[in-house]
């Protein structure tokens, strides 16, 4: 058995030349509103390879294709919610209000890609894998416990799920009736690893069952029916329902990274099918089925995106070299007596 | 003042901690209904109720992890790992995250958050129930750790410790967790991070040790009688570690032995003589020794009592030292 058996069901709301589209309640604001998103996030990526090709960032990885699942998450929560991204939802920050610049710088390696998590609702991109899952968890669980009306949502791949921090946060989630969101971007890869090397399970979303809470297996390329799933999860969460896992089933359609090279392992008919089926054209053709998008406004918004991102690798590439001190100046609160002569010594010698 | 158990001093930490500061909550693995293996925990459940006082899943990383969350979300928490050998998962959030967030956020968030264990050998336990892992938890940037060995200290720096903005990690020596019984203030009681404590003056030789390690090298003091004046240097806080102090003693003394339980290779020890190396060479009358456990993995206990650093190795060291 190595093909997925009895899948479950995909939910979604976007149809394509064959199929109808299904019924949406969002206004014409906000579903352009969820398109300027989607070229921000798409835009993003698409400059960021460029970027590191031109040696103006370092490795970065690509979300290409996955940007249905971020923003239809995001626009799915409250202000007050949290997000907890992974290295894949970099940018999912720039939804909110932090800078290009900051993220950029992040991935510049300087410190200029700080930021404070309180401002935004964004935890730091968490690099090791699934380990960001139980600060959901503890964040949710304990923003309930003090009463506070928030709830968090936890973005992992595939891979992630195999990861006994998954488990242990989406247990804890589950015990503690935490108002999170765990979402899972099913895009069948963890570098080289297909998902049927992580889990015999028939669908990631069958392990919500484990932990007590419901599952939704959702389109992620479609934007709307992620929007839908999250906001129902998010629902459930902010009336005291507990957690929900949410399956978001893409396909990585680019490397896992700029230094990763697919070729050996990856499906090119289904990279194909992922590029000609992606979640910002099949959205953009749903909007304008609907009269709501021309080309006109399409160039609008993609030219208003790129503009920010010129700004940003601008003000990126204009930060000054950190100094030494930012080596030692945030490890602690109360520093070390030895910081201040470490600092002193480095001064005194130079690189 | 009143004559308390180390463990019940812990206890008295926790209950002052908590009602002085309403965010202050403890989780572990069943720190609430029994209150503890040790009991370190007992009547927390009672007073401030489930939601302060958690019973956890066994999860040693999910708990870590949860706790950094509950830091975000505003919550002091102070985590029970239920035995040392135990807290290995940890390691996992304590590295990747604890250590790190304050940082990464450019100071902007902090993480007062408390890992407390019970630790070390010598009570006759199963395998995995004896071990010392301080240099795990020393070499982790960003994390502070402090190992008390007398009731006081046990609930002055745990008491710190919580009141700590940066991540402190507390060791607390079982084998004497219901021996050592000695005053300790009611109420609010602080000991400073960073302070090690003269445990006995001395002149020949300064025996330096925290934890369960400080009875013994009395012990050993004990047992030189007027053959050697031993100062004991308890370190109580191994970081950040009171270099001042350090040096200042075997500036008086000349010599140092260094008393660690743990695994002899990159132990604290190490770290002592290594300082004392680029320190204090000058002072120096002879070398520095070090009494330890060894590179072994930790024995079934009827061995163990070879394990363990014993009076008698120490003051072996000692005259060693002194015939140098």
């Amino acid at each position: 058995m190595t093909e997925l058996a009895a899948e479950p069901s995909l939910l979604r709301s976007i149809g394509d030349d064959r199929t109808p589209d299904g019924e949406c309640d969002l206004g014409d604001a906000e579903l352009l509103a969820l398109h300027r998103s989607l070229v921000l996030l798409r835009t993003y990526d698409e400059r960021s390879v460029v970027y590191h090709r031109q040696g103006r960032i370092g490795t970065y990885a690509i979300h290409w294709g996955h940007e249905a699942v971020q923003a239809g998450a995001v626009h799915a929560l409250e202000d007050r919610d949290w997000i907890f991204p992974s290295y894949r939802e970099s940018a999912v920050g720039l939804l909110r209000g932090i800078p290009p610049a900051t993220v950029l710088s992040w991935w510049r390696g300087h410190p200029a890609g700080w930021w404070n998590p309180a401002e935004f609702g964004v935890a730091s991109i968490c690099v090791p894998i699934a380990t960001q899952v139980p600060h959901a968890a503890g964040f949710a669980w304990g923003s309930r416990l003090r009463g506070d009306d928030r709830v968090a949502l936890v973005f992992f791949g595939d891979g992630a799920t195999s990861e006994g921090a998954f488990h242990e946060g989406a247990n804890l989630a589950g015990v503690k009736r935490a108002p999170l969101v765990l979402l899972c971007n099913n895009n069948q890869w963890a570098i080289s690893t297909p998902v049927a090397d992580q889990t015999r399970a028939a669908a990631l979303v069958d392990k919500a069952a484990g932990y007590g809470m419901p599952g939704i297996r959702v389109d992620g390329t479609d934007v709307l029916a992620v929007h839908k799933a999250v906001r129902a999860a998010v629902t459930r969460a902010r009336f005291g329902e507990g957690p929900t896992f949410v399956e978001a089933v893409t396909y990585r359609a680019a490397p896992h990274a700029t230094a990763d090279d697919p070729s050996p392992y990856i499906d090119p008919a289904r990279v194909e099918e992922a590029r000609r089926n992606d979640c910002l054209g099949r959205f953009e053709g749903y909007l304008r089925r609907r009269g709501l998008l021309t080309d006109e406004l399409a160039e609008t918004v993609r030219e208003e995106a790129l503009d920010l991102m010129r700004q940003g690798i601008a003000a990126a590439e204009a930060e000054a070299p950190p100094d030494p001190e930012l080596l030692f100046e945030h490890a602690l609160v109360d520093a070390p007596a030895s910081f201040e002569h470490d600092l002193a010594e480095l001064r005194r010698i130079g690189r | 003042m009143s004559g308390r158990l180390l463990v019940e001093a812990v206890n008295d930490a926790l209950h002052v901690e908590m009602e002085r500061d309403a965010t202050v909550m403890v989780i572990g693995e069943d720190v609430g209904r029994a209150g503890g293996v040790f009991r370190a925990t007992a009547g927390l459940r009672d007073r401030f109720g489930p939601d302060r006082c958690v019973d956890m899943p066994l999860a040693e990383a999910g708990m870590l992890g949860g706790a950094v969350g509950l830091c975000m979300a505003g919550w002091r928490p102070v985590c029970e790992m239920q035995y040392d050998a135990f807290s290995y998962p940890c390691l996992d959030q304590l590295i990747t995250h604890v250590g790190r967030y304050r940082w990464r956020t450019g100071g902007t968030m902090s993480f007062p958050l408390v890992v407390r264990m019970p630790y070390g050998g010598g009570v006759r336990a199963p395998e995995l129930h004896d071990d010392s892992p301080e240099t795990y938890y020393v070499h982790t940037p960003g994390v502070k750790v402090a190992i008390p060995s007398t009731p006081a200290d046990a609930k002055g720096l745990l008491a710190a410790a919580i009141r700590d903005p940066d991540p402190v990690v507390i060791l607390e020596p079982k084998l004497i967790y219901r021996t050592a019984r000695g005053d300790v203030p009611v109420g609010e009681h602080v000991v400073p991070l960073g302070k090690a404590r003269v445990a006995r003056e001395g002149t020949d030789v300064t025996l330096i040790a925290y934890g369960a390690m400080v009875p013994v090298a009395e012990r050993a003091a004990d047992a030189l009688g007027r053959g050697a004046s031993c100062e004991v240097l308890d370190l109580r806080t191994l970081k950040p570690l009171d270099e001042e102090a350090l040096l200042a003693s075997v500036r008086k003394t000349g010599r140092a032995v260094v008393l660690q339980e743990a695994p002899r290779t990159l132990g604290f020890g190490a770290e002592v003589a290594a300082i004392l190396a680029e320190k204090a060479i000058l002072d120096l009358r002879g070398p520095v020794l070090r009494v330890t456990g060894f590179d072994v993995p930790y024995p079934y206990w009827q061995l163990e009592d070879w394990y363990m650093p014993s009076p008698a190795r120490v003051t072996d060291a000692v005259r060693r030292l002194l015939s140098f």
